[in-house]
């Protein structure tokens, strides 16, 4: 399942680089991508598991930048 | 600016001011006292803490919950590092200017990224905000996510129609120059589709909504140009890459700086130290990771008000790389339509019956050019008694018979000529598609139809030619006759014509291998109008795909979509590529040999802190400045 969520406050353009790292390297997750510029976050991941993976990525996001929000 | 960002500001100011005021007080006051170095020392800090925390605090509580999750090389950490740094080793101004223009920088990107990201969501200009529905004989606005497929939608003068509709009452002029970047309005009545995305120029229309505001033109598009983001170019996935490695190396040389020449040289350590500072400040890689991006960005945006669309910042970096440019003739050259342009008796009739016979013969074909030869003759407000037609047969390949009041009529090419045995001249020297007509034994004579060249497809090749696109290429179907004459008067260089379908994909693929077997070769792009052309579309370096407005199977396959028909379009894209990529290309030279020479300079103790702020955020800013230019875009 592909999915897109906007992000708040993703100040910094190499975060959304080490955000999106950090994603993809979920379990279950197939492939992601933060946009900066977009602001925002494009996940697909196993339908399954969907919800368990997004609080994952969710901690993800925070362990980068503990301001930011993904918008679920 | 928004409310994060005033507060922002006013924290800088304050900081700002108050920095002022403690260097005043610290030159003329606390210097000429005689203090004890440890009081010296204390005072100083104290004073100066005060515009440190201000600007810096959520800083250092960034830092410190970075920290708790092993971001290690977090920018506000290393911040925070260099600028208590600072302040251990007495440079206290310095510590606190630092963190303030660290904050200045910061403040300035942030305004500067958004502003970048409203001009173009303003550029693309289509996001309607309100659909119009009548309840109880009043208007109500609501959302155009809201409204189901099927129901009644109102659109006023000037407003924007928000889901794509048909016409169920009123009548209008809608303009399509949100979309195409051209500024033509067009007709409608009841009964005609109507795109969102359109401006409604002339009367109120009502609209029965054919699909849900996410399946609408406006929606796809919008999603498109967002999307386009996430593909990224060679260069920012370069640059991400870089990044990664780019700050652990920083702070490892830091940390070489700070403690090997001391132990190796003897000396002091507060020298080094101070050096290594330096190396903290400018470790953070944010102006090349931003101003990347940044740079496609607009180039997209740019792109899209001029009704291209481009999917990717992969394909506008391709785009800049393109040398070949293969076309599809048909709809993409010429105007796909085709029109009679002649008709030559050479049997006992006269010119109005042998079209009259023709268009009789061909009224039962769905083929082009039947199609056109029937459009003549009801053009001259004839009709077609279809009743007296029987016994139609459609020969593949080669053409119609029918028989008509008992004597059978033949329209074909010349392999039906042939098959029928009449002796007939075989014109070659016409460019466009010859019909010959028949009756039983006698030949008649012959109808000419050809499609119109484009009028801005000329200037557009040599456009090309001129731009450094060095093969151009045209792919079709037709008459090698008709294909020579077409490349002809364009001046394209090369033709394969008499192709099949399946043919011309082959002769792309050769294209391309061919390509790829001399070395350091340009990309290759194929135009076609999206018409039958999907597979090319896709198996080209960049499938571009014309006059796509409202052909939903032509905007998926293809990577850059040119709204209207004008192949012009194809020189403004590669321009606008062209441009992303040199200013992207001048951010990364730029912000690398500053951030070099700055710490070459550091080492030797030359560069200061002030320097290496500026290496850091001034240089973020002017990279960003610069990609801001691609907004500003002209053809």
């Amino acid at each position: 399942m592909k999915k897109r969520f906007d992000m708040e406050d993703l100040d910094c353009a190499n975060c959304a680089a080490k955000m999106e790292e950090a994603i993809k390297k979920i379990d279950g997750v197939i492939d992601a991508n933060v946009s900066f510029m977009a602001q925002k976050l494009t996940i697909e991941a196993e339908e399954a598991d969907f919800d368990k993976i997004m609080k994952q990525v969710v901690k993800a996001v925070k362990k980068v930048d503990s301001d930011c929000e993904v918008v679920l | 600016m928004n409310k994060k960002q005033k507060r922002q500001l006013k924290r800088i100011i304050l900081s700002l001011v108050l920095l002022v005021v403690m260097v005043i007080i610290h030159k003329l006051v606390i210097d000429k006292l005689t203090l004890g170095t440890v009081l010296f020392r204390i005072i100083l800090t104290a004073m100066y803490l005060v515009p440190y925390l201000i600007i810096g605090g959520k800083v250092l509580a960034k830092a410190g919950r970075n920290i708790l999750n092993g971001q290690v090389f977090d920018e506000n950490f290393l911040m925070t590092l260099a600028t208590i740094g600072a302040f251990i080793l007495g440079e206290y101004t310095e510590a606190a200017a630092v963190m303030l223009f660290y904050q200045v920088g910061e403040l300035f990107e942030n305004i500067a990224v958004n502003k970048s990201r409203t001009a173009v969501t303003a550029l693309i200009g289509l996001r309607p905000d309100y659909a119009n529905i009548e309840q109880d004989g009043e208007l109500v606005k609501v959302d155009p996510y809201d409204v189901v497929v099927g129901s009644e939608i109102v659109v006023l003068p000037g407003e924007k129609v928000p889901v794509d509709g048909v016409v169920v009452e009123g009548e209008s002029f809608v303009n399509t120059a949100a979309l195409t970047g051209e500024s033509i309005p067009r007709g409608v009545k009841v009964g005609d589709t109507v795109l969102s995305g359109c401006i409604n120029e002339g009367g109120k229309l009502t609209l029965k909504t054919t699909k849900n505001f996410d399946d609408s033109t406006v929606a796809k598009i919008l999603d498109m140009v967002e999307n386009a983001s996430s593909r990224k170019s060679k260069s920012e996935s370069f640059i991400t890459r870089f990044a990664k490695y780019y700050t652990p190396l920083v702070v490892i040389a830091a940390l070489i700086v700070a403690f090997v020449p001391p132990i190796i040289l003897g000396g002091g350590f507060a020298t080094w130290i101070s050096r290594a500072l330096i190396f903290l400040v400018i470790s953070c890689p944010c102006a090349l990771v931003i101003s990347v991006p940044m740079g496609f960005f607009g180039g997209i945006g740019a792109a899209s008000k001029l009704g291209i669309l481009v999917k990717g910042s992969n394909y506008l970096e391709a785009m800049a790389e393109v040398d070949t440019v293969v076309f599809d003739k048909t709809g993409t050259l010429t105007e796909g339509v085709f029109r009679v342009n002649d008709i030559v008796c050479k049997g006992s009739c006269n010119q109005d019956e042998l079209l009259k016979l023709a268009a009789y013969a061909e009224c039962y074909s769905n083929h082009p050019i039947a199609k056109s030869i029937e459009g003549a003759y009801l053009e001259k407000g004839e009709t077609i008694n279809k009743e007296s037609i029987e016994d139609v047969k459609e020969i593949s390949g080669k053409g119609v018979s029918v028989s008509l009041d008992g004597v059978t009529i033949y329209a074909g090419n010349k392999k039906l000529m042939v098959d029928v045995g009449v002796s007939f001249e075989e014109n070659n020297e016409t460019s466009g598609t010859v019909v010959y007509v028949a009756r039983d034994n006698e030949y008649l004579g012959y109808i000419v139809i050809s499609d119109v060249i484009k009028q801005v497809a000329k200037s557009a090749i040599s456009k090309m030619h001129k731009l450094g696109i060095k093969n151009t290429v045209m792919l079709t179907g037709d008459r090698a006759k008709t294909a020579n004459y077409v490349a002809g008067e364009l001046g394209i260089k090369t033709v394969y014509s008499e192709l099949l379908p399946g043919d011309k994909m082959s002769e792309l693929e050769d294209i391309i291998t061919s390509k790829c077997e001399g070395k350091k070769s340009g990309k290759v792009a194929f135009v076609g109008d999206g018409i039958n052309d999907a597979p090319a579309l896709t198996r080209a370096d960049i499938g571009i795909a014309m006059g796509a407005l409202g052909q939903d199977a032509a905007i998926e396959a293809a990577d850059i979509v040119l709204m209207d028909d004008n192949p012009e379009k194809i020189c403004t894209v590669h321009d606008i590529g062209r441009k992303t990529l040199t200013i992207v290309r001048q951010n990364i030279v730029f912000a690398l040999s500053v951030k070099f020479l700055v710490m070459i300079l550091g080492v030797f103790g030359i560069a200061n802190m002030w320097l290496a702020v500026f290496a850091d955020v001034g240089v973020a800013v002017i990279a960003i400045l610069n990609s801001m230019r691609m907004l500003k875009f002209k053809e």
